[in-house]
């Protein structure tokens, strides 16, 4: 009897060591991808600041930023370079974030608030304000913001208020931002020539003319509502397992899913009211970010961090890469695109299932 | 300490009409309980209320004399676990992983994995015999498997009571097996009050202590499956003709139909 249970004992004891290894294993590379992609962001924020039609040196970028006043490096830095590096730094972190938390949340990579709608709410109202109403300065990114959280309460309301069907919600989603993209274009036609330019700036987004007035106001949205994601990470991760099983465990799934949303909506609206539609960020940011951690979804942490080396470095390669300069929305689209045509191929072949 | 989890007079619905309509008794600790009956008679709607996954319309479900709505969804889930139908396994989860997740209501903000957390897990796994895939990817295992990885994450829970909603769909007539004698076996090693719904009716009315047997949102009958399992219960519950009789291995009660083409040849052996 003693020989049994002294077996029995012992398994456990050497179940708890595989469970340990296996728990440490995918911390550790966890951690891994969490490092590096924090050292390529520094590298890309740092670069962002360094190059220019100068380069400047970083000991004179930092006596810059401690508030020194050096000819023609001041104004570069503090007045050009650096605000439109926080800005792209804000910005994909938000995207990242926003998108990750609802791909986990519908379980399903292709519903990222920039494929679902979300964002040509926001696109569609700026562009609306600045050519039928002449409007300018932050009551346009006020009333982006405003639009954008109707346009998704209006798509999950459509979609069987809350009970996330997730194809459902994907395909009207996809409905919703095809009919804004229409209403942009007739607005776009019926406009006068010389205020397209400006409008044009919010439909591929772009971090030219980035002020650290606009700053401000992504900074504190981030600051509370990255956080407020984070927090929820590990509730969002019993969510993954279904309504039912969720509950099951003790998570208040509809609360749940609610602040989810309403703070990756905020972010998206956001950050899409500062620098235009960033295309593919925040679809992307979840998937890159998940197979480098590995195992499963992407964390909140991994998630924002691939949305910041995103945004840089897409940012980096328009600026210098080409004879012409190029707005980072137009390298992301390009690198998203190919994607998301992946992902409608595969989801065709696992048996239509969106 | 013993919890009882009871039904008193609960109708359950999803909007409309309740589809499960006034039904009142009391889950008997420490005992296996399988709710019987034909497709749409209530007895999943009836199992989800129980778990709090729906509210009933009218009366009220007690854990210990507490409507379970009024507890705490966190603390209730340390006292109630529930294996749902299907459940969805995350894209690349390990069996470790998946089953670690079954201590989330056990677990405190910011505070990592305690000792007695991994000895739970640890503990759930060697009885499910799944150790060995600890560190397998959960799409890869097979449905048995599968299934034995969910069980393990359900108990790694650590309740007292245990719901499940046809655990054996899906699975092959030796795994149904191994399921559900890995159950009795956890019923009777640790106590646990196990309360599932079965499709198939031998199987339910050979692992089961207690049988709920229900009709059109009501409950036709319960109790032991060696008094309740009749032939008229059969005809009653689901509107099948049938001998029952005891069957050779367990001497529980075993049902036999006869459908249409078969049921001459029958009469004819008996004669």
């Amino acid at each position: 009897m003693n020989a049994v249970e002294n077996t029995v004992v012992n398994t456990a004891v050497n179940t708890v060591d595989a469970i340990k290894s296996v728990y440490k294993k995918s911390r550790a590379r966890a951690n891994t991808a969490i490092g590096a992609l924090a050292v390529i962001s520094l590298i890309l924020a740092v670069l962002s600041i360094m190059l220019g039609k100068t380069i400047y040196p970083l000991d004179q970028i930092l006596r810059a930023i401690g508030g020194e006043e050096i000819k023609g490096v001041t104004f570069a830095v503090m007045t050009l370079r650096l605000p439109r590096m926080l800005t792209g730094l804000l910005a994909g972190a938000a995207l990242g974030v926003a998108g990750a938390s609802f791909q986990s949340m519908l379980r399903n990579s292709l519903a990222s608030p920039d494929v679902i709608g979300v964002s040509s709410g926001s696109t569609a109202a700026a562009v609306f304000c600045l050519l039928a109403l002449r409007w300018s300065g932050p009551a346009v990114s006020f009333t982006a913001i405003i639009v954008g959280l109707i346009v998704a309460a209006l798509i999950f309301l459509l979609s069987g208020g809350g009970s996330f069907g997730g194809g459902k919600l994907i395909l009207i989603g996809v409905g919703m931002g095809a009919k804004l993209n229409a209403f942009i274009s007739f607005l776009l036609l019926k406009a006068s020539e010389y205020d397209v330019p400006a409008a044009m700036r919010w439909m591929s987004g772009s971090l030219n003319g980035s002020k650290m007035s606009n700053v401000l106001p992504l900074a504190i949205a981030v600051a509370i509502l990255c956080p407020a994601s984070a927090l929820l990470a590990g509730r969002l991760k019993i969510l993954e397992l279904g309504d039912e099983a969720a509950i099951a465990l003790g998570v208040e799934a509809k609360l749940t899913r609610l602040i989810l949303t309403l703070s990756a909506v905020g972010l998206v609206a956001f950050a899409t009211s500062t620098t235009g539609p960033i295309a593919f960020v925040s679809f992307l940011s979840g998937p890159i970010a998940a197979r480098l951690t590995g195992g499963g979804r992407a964390g909140t942490l991994p998630a924002s961090l691939t949305g910041i080396v995103l945004v840089l470095g897409s940012d980096l390669i328009g600026q210098f890469a080409f004879d012409t300069r190029f707005p980072v929305g137009v390298i992301t689209g390009i690198l998203g695109a190919p994607y998301l045509i992946y992902l409608l191929i595969r989801s065709n072949q696992k048996g239509g299932s969106l | 300490m013993e919890s009882v989890l009871a039904v008193r007079e609960a109708s359950v619905g999803y909007g409309g009409s309740p589809v499960v309509k006034g039904v009142d008794f009391c889950i008997p600790s420490g005992q296996i309980s399988v709710l019987i009956g034909a497709n749409a008679c209530g007895k999943s709607t009836l199992l989800k209320a129980m778990a709090r996954l729906l509210k009933p319309t009218s009366g009220e479900i007690t854990l210990n004399g507490t409507r379970i709505d009024k507890i705490s969804t966190k603390a209730l889930a340390r006292q109630l676990g529930l294996l749902p139908q299907t459940p969805i396994a995350p894209e690349g989860i390990t069996v470790s992983e998946l089953v670690g997740r079954g201590r989330f209501p056990h677990r405190s903000f910011l505070r990592g994995f305690t000792k007695e957390d991994y000895t739970a897990v640890a503990e759930s796994m060697d009885s499910m015999k799944v150790s060995d895939l600890a560190d397998r990817s959960v799409d890869e295992l097979s449905g048995g498997q599968r299934q034995r990885v969910w069980i393990a994450m359900a108990l790694a829970q650590r309740t007292d009571i245990l719901l499940l909603d046809e655990p054996t769909t899906y699975l092959d007539v030796a795994h149904q097996i191994e399921i559900l004698d890995m159950l009795t076996q956890l019923n009777r090693s640790r106590g646990t009050t196990i309360v599932m719904v079965l499709h198939e009716v031998n199987l339910a009315a050979r692992y089961a202590d207690h049988l709920f047997a229900m009709r059109d949102g009501k409950l036709a009958a319960s109790g032991s499956p060696e008094k309740i399992f009749t032939e008229s219960l059969v005809k009653d519950v689901f509107s099948l003709e049938s001998v029952v009789s005891p069957d050779p291995v367990s001497g529980m009660p075993m049902m036999f139909p006869r459908g249409r083409y078969h049921s001459e040849s029958i009469l004819r052996k008996n004669i």
